[in-house]
């Protein structure tokens, strides 16, 4: 038994089709770095160029928000549950040349 | 941008999108699309034409949380998503997508939407225009986040675009 990491739906085309998949990790980082490693093609839509987990990518261990324990070295145990759950974000470019005037 | 699949969508749920986008002006609105994927393998038929391969069958308004920027930004929190989802599976559907409203603006995808792009999802963008709903678009993000394409529309047996 490993730690179960549940795979956002936008996502799961990127890690054959599966709703979820089993790793053996000790800290939530180490299994987004075996799920990646696993599943190449979701590296680019969980971080960014630089290895920091994406704003919009929201990771939780058993329900809790990583953000309130200790983000990716947040520990993990067998049996516990990874989600990874989207938020969604957009708007307008003020700036931009294709406006309307 | 290269041309991308169909999404096909009732009248009544076109006309939904249009009247949040109307509502919420001048702010920005949003809200899920809850609906059907098709399998990818039957996307096209043997003589090349293409079938529909998402289906929007029903809405999930929501309340933008970006009370700072509501005008030109829209957030979905990762709790609106999960409500989503959960209004999606009561349904016996998934949510497929996400749309929202360019308030004076364009219904094209923003630099800001490409970076806040999930894959997969189908994005409508409907500009609103002094209050009025106007242009209604759909795009998805490319494999590599590069680049947006855009996903025609269709409402029952026409497409709008």
């Amino acid at each position: 038994m490993g730690v179960r990491v549940i795979i956002p739906t936008p996502l799961r085309v990127y890690a054959g089709k599966r709703d979820s998949t089993e790793v053996k990790a000790a800290t939530v980082g180490e299994a987004l770095g075996r799920l990646t490693t696993e599943f190449g093609d979701l590296r680019k839509h969980l971080f960014t160029e630089d290895g920091k987990l994406r704003s919009f990518v929201n990771v939780y261990v058993n329900d809790e928000d990583i953000r309130y324990l200790a983000k990716e070295n947040t520990p993990t145990k067998d049996g516990d549950t990874i989600s990874i759950v989207p938020s969604i974000a957009g708007g307008i470019d003020l700036a931009c040349c294709s406006c309307w005037v | 941008m290269a041309s991308g699949p169909t999404l096909k969508i009732s009248a009544e749920i076109a006309q939904r999108i249009r009247e949040h986008g109307a509502q919420s002006y001048p702010n920005e609105c949003c809200g899920a699309l809850l609906g059907r994927d098709a399998d990818a393998s039957v996307g096209t038929t043997g003589a090349g034409v293409t079938l529909p391969a998402r289906e929007i069958l029903a809405l999930f308004p929501l309340v933008n949380r970006r009370e700072d920027s509501p005008r030109n930004r829209f957030s979905v929190t990762a709790e609106d998503v999960r409500d989503a989802e959960k209004a999606g599976q009561e349904k016996g559907l998934d949510v497929v997508g996400w749309y929202h409203s360019h308030p004076d603006h364009p219904a094209r995808p923003s630099q800001y939407d490409r970076e806040h792009a999930w894959p997969w999802y189908s994005y409508i963008i409907v500009s609103v225009a002094n209050g009025k709903p106007q242009e209604m678009t759909s795009w998805r993000l490319s494999d590599d986040r590069s680049d947006y394409a855009c996903e025609e529309i269709a409402i029952r047996d026409s497409a709008v675009r």
